[in-house]
C-alpha cells in the first residue's frame, strides 16, 4: 500500500528516494508564500476598514476581517492534500436559506468560523515564518555544502570556497569533505522537513479539519442511511401485505366460496367428494395465507397499537402469557414494528427452546423511552449471539438507538429486555 | 335447528369478486341483499336508506384500508343498538372483537373470520343467529382465548369452559349438546353452574347467555 501521509512514508525504507521529502519542501514552501499573501491581505483589509469605520463604510471591511479565516482555510485544506491524502473537510453547516444574508448569519454564528479566524492569524503571524525559516535552514545550508567544489572551482578560482559563509576551505580534499559532509546532511534534513511538514500539516488538520469532526460526519450519514434502508424495507412489507391481501387472499375466499356452494348442489357420490377435499385444500391454502400474511405486517398493530398487538401475540402464544403493558397513546411505527417483532420472536423462542410453563411481557413509556422486558421461568441458556432470530432484531432497535439485552443463565430464568428512546403520540390522535 | 327466516341484508366489501360472490351465496340461501356498498360512507347510508335486517360488513374498507368497516359498524350500532352486525375479518384479534362486542350490549354482534363463508351452512347459520338477537364469535378467537389461564374463569371447570366456548361460538343448547355428545339437560345444567360462577344474577336466559359470552372474551 502506498503511504497516505508523510508520516507512514517516513517510517518505510525508500523514503529518500519517493517524491515525499519534495512534498514536504513543496509544502512548507507554498505555506510561506501563501502566508505572506494572507498576511498583506488581512492588515491591508483590516487597515483599510479601521480607518473607514469612523464613516462607517468600513464596518462592512471589518466583517470580510472576521471572516478571512474562511478563504485562507479552504486554501489550507486543499495545500494540505500535498502531504497528506486523505481528505480535510470543512466543518461549516450548510446555511438553512438561500441568499447572502444566511450565509452570512450560519458562518458567523458557527465556531468553525471563529476558529478559522484564528488559524488565518496565526498562519499570518507566525506559521509561515517558521515554514520559511525550516525550509531556508533544511535545504539551503546541506544543498550549499555539497556544492563547495562547485564553488571552488568558479568563484573561489580553485583556491578557496567559503562554506556557508562562515568557514574557509583552502584544499580539494577539504573541499570534497564538506560535501560529503553536505550529503550526510542532507539526508538527515529530509527527515527533518518531512518533520517540520508532517507536523504542520498535523496543526493545521487539528485546527481547521480535524479527523474526528470527518469521522462524526460519516457515521451521522452512516447512521441515517440505515434508517432510510429500514423504513423502505418496512415500505415493502406493508406493500406486500396489502397486494397479497388485496389479491391472492380476496380470490382464495372467493373460490371457497364457490366451492362451498358446489358442494351444496352436487349429490352424493364420488365428485362430492372430490369437491369436499377440493374445499378442505382451497381452506388450508386460505389458512396458510393468513398467517403468512399476518406474519409480514399485522394489521391490528397499525390500527390498535403495541398493547393491542403484544396482546395478540400473547393469545397466539402455546405458553400462557401474562400481558402487563401500559401504553396510553401510540408510538411512532417504526417503533411499535421493532418492539412488536422483538416480543413475537422472544415468544416464539420460549415456545420453542426455554421449556418454561409461564411468560409475562411488561413495561410501558417511561422517561422518554419505550421499556419492555419479557420473562419466563425456563431453563435459561438463551444466547442471543449463536445466530438466533434476536440478533436481527437487536440490529432493528440499534437502529432505533435502541437496546436490546438478555440476560439467561444456565438454568435460567431468561430476562429479555428492550429499551427504545421515543416520543409518545397523543391519545387522542 | 333454527328456521331460517329470510332476511334483508346490506352488505358491504370492496373486493368486487367477493362482493358478488356473497350475494350470490346469501340469495341462493333465500336471503335478499337490498344494497350491497363498497366503502363504509355508502355503508352509513345505505343502512339509513333500507333498514335492513341484518348488515355485513368487512373489516378493512376504502378509503384508508385500516378498520373502516369495523368503526361503521360501531357507529351503526350507536346509533341503532338493537341492529344486528356480522363483520368479517382477514384475520381475527381480540382488539376487534373487543371494540365491537363493546358496541351496544353485544346481543345481536357476530365477529367472523373471512374464510367461514366458505363454510357456507356454518356461515348462514351464523347470520341467522346474530339477525335473532344472538353473539357469534369466531372459533379462532375462541380458541385463543382458551390458551391463557384467565382469572375471572378460574373457577369454571374444564367442561364448563368448553360449554362457554361454544356458546361463544353461537351453538344453541341442542348443538352444544351434540358436539360434546351429553344430554341437553346436561348442558343446561352447565350453563346454570357457569352463570352462577360468573355471578350472572337469573334474568332473561339469552340475555344472560350474551354477558356470559362478554365475560369470557374480556377476562
Amino acid at each position: 500500500m502506498h503511504p497516505r501521509n508523510v508520516w507512514q512514508a517516513m517510517s518505510r525504507p525508500g523514503f529518500l528516494l519517493s517524491s515525499w521529502p519534495w512534498r514536504s519542501v513543496l509544502y512548507l514552501l507554498t505555506g510561506a508564500a501563501a502566508g505572506i499573501a494572507a498576511l498583506v491581505g488581512i492588515v491591508t483589509v483590516a487597515v483599510i476598514g479601521g480607518a473607514l469605520a469612523v464613516v462607517l463604510v468600513g464596518l462592512p471591511l471589518l466583517v470580510c476581517v472576521a471572516l478571512a479565516g474562511i478563504p485562507v482555510a479552504s486554501m489550507e485544506r486543499r495545500r494540505l492534500a500535498l502531504i497528506d491524502l486523505d481528505p480535510a473537510t470543512d466543518q461549516h453547516r450548510t446555511p438553512s436559506a438561500p441568499g447572502l444574508w444566511a450565509w452570512l448569519r450560519t458562518r458567523l454564528r458557527e465556531q468553525a468560523t471563529w476558529r478559522e479566524l484564528g488559524y488565518a492569524l496565526l498562519f499570518a503571524g507566525l506559521l509561515w515564518p517558521v515554514d520559511a525559516l525550516v525550509v531556508t535552514v533544511g535545504l539551503l545550508f546541506p544543498v550549499s555544502m555539497v556544492a563547495t567544489p562547485l564553488l571552488m572551482a568558479t568563484i573561489g578560482g580553485g583556491d578557496e570556497a567559503k562554506v556557508l559563509k562562515q568557514w574557509t576551505v583552502t584544499t580539494w580534499p577539504g573541499a570534497f569533505g564538506v560535501a560529503v559532509l553536505g550529503l550526510v546532511l542532507l539526508v538527515l534534513c529530509a527527515y527533518a522537513l518531512g518533520l517540520a511538514g508532517g507536523a504542520r500539516a498535523e496543526l493545521t488538520r487539528l485546527l481547521i479539519a480535524s479527523r474526528e469532526a470527518d469521522l462524526d460526519a460519516k457515521v451521522t450519514e452512516l447512521a441515517s442511511s440505515r434508517v432510510r434502508l429500514v423504513d423502505a424495507f418496512e415500505a415493502e412489507r406493508r406493500r406486500i401485505e396489502r397486494d397479497l391481501h388485496d389479491g391472492a387472499q380476496q380470490r382464495l375466499v372467493a373460490l371457497t366460496m364457490t366451492l362451498g356452494l358446489a358442494r351444496l348442489d352436487a349429490p352424493p357420490g364420488p365428485l362430492a367428494d372430490q369437491l369436499a377435499k377440493a374445499h378442505e385444500e382451497a381452506g388450508k391454502a386460505l389458512e396458510e395465507l393468513r398467517e403468512l400474511i399476518h406474519g409480514i405486517h399485522p394489521k391490528v398493530l397499525a390500527d390498535y397499537g403495541l398493547e393491542a398487538a403484544v396482546a395478540d401475540a400473547a393469545d397466539r402464544s402455546v405458553v400462557p402469557v401474562d400481558v402487563g403493558l401500559e401504553l396510553p397513546g401510540r408510538l411512532p411505527e417504526a417503533v411499535e414494528a421493532a418492539a412488536y417483532f422483538v416480543v413475537c420472536e422472544a415468544l416464539a423462542n420460549v415456545a420453542k427452546h426455554s421449556g418454561a410453563s409461564r411468560a409475562e411481557v411488561s413495561g410501558g413509556h417511561r422517561d422518554g423511552r419505550l421499556v419492555l422486558e419479557v420473562h419466563d421461568d425456563g431453563g435459561g441458556g438463551a444466547n442471543a449471539a449463536d445466530g438466533s432470530g434476536l440478533t436481527g432484531l437487536a440490529d432493528r432497535v440499534s437502529v432505533l438507538d435502541g437496546r436490546l439485552a438478555l440476560s439467561s443463565p444456565p438454568g435460567g430464568p431468561t430476562l429479555l429486555r428492550v429499551e427504545i428512546p421515543c416520543e409518545r403520540t397523543d391519545p387522542c390522535a | 335447528m333454527r328456521a331460517n327466516r329470510p332476511l334483508r341484508v346490506v352488505l358491504a366489501e370492496d373486493s368486487v369478486l367477493l362482493r358478488e360472490g356473497l350475494i350470490g351465496l346469501l340469495t341462493r340461501c333465500g336471503h335478499e341483499v337490498v344494497a350491497a356498498v363498497g366503502d363504509a360512507q355508502a355503508l352509513l347510508v345505505a343502512v339509513a336508506e333500507h333498514a335492513p335486517d341484518i348488515v355485513v360488513t368487512d373489516v378493512r374498507m376504502p378509503p384508508g384500508f385500516q378498520d373502516e368497516g369495523l368503526h361503521a359498524a360501531v357507529r351503526l350500532r350507536e346509533k341503532q343498538p338493537a341492529l344486528p352486525v356480522l363483520v368479517l375479518s382477514q384475520y381475527v384479534q381480540r382488539a376487534y372483537a373487543s371494540e365491537l362486542l363493546d358496541s351496544g350490549d353485544g346481543s345481536g354482534v357476530g365477529y367472523l373470520l373471512k374464510d367461514r363463508v366458505g363454510q357456507v351452512e356454518e356461515f348462514v347459520d351464523a347470520l341467522s343467529e346474530v339477525a335473532d338477537g344472538g353473539t357469534v364469535v369466531d372459533p379462532e378467537v375462541v380458541r385463543q382465548l382458551l390458551r391463557r389461564r384467565r382469572d375471572p374463569l378460574a373457577r369454571l371447570t374444564p367442561r364448563e369452559r368448553e360449554v362457554l366456548a361454544l356458546i361463544a361460538q353461537g351453538k344453541s343448547n341442542g348443538a352444544i349438546a351434540r358436539e360434546l355428545v351429553v344430554s341437553e339437560a346436561a348442558v343446561g345444567k352447565h350453563i346454570g353452574s357457569i352463570l352462577t360462577k360468573l355471578d350472572l344474577p337469573p334474568a332473561d336466559e339469552t340475555h344472560r347467555r350474551v354477558l356470559a359470552v362478554l365475560a369470557f372474551l374480556r377476562a
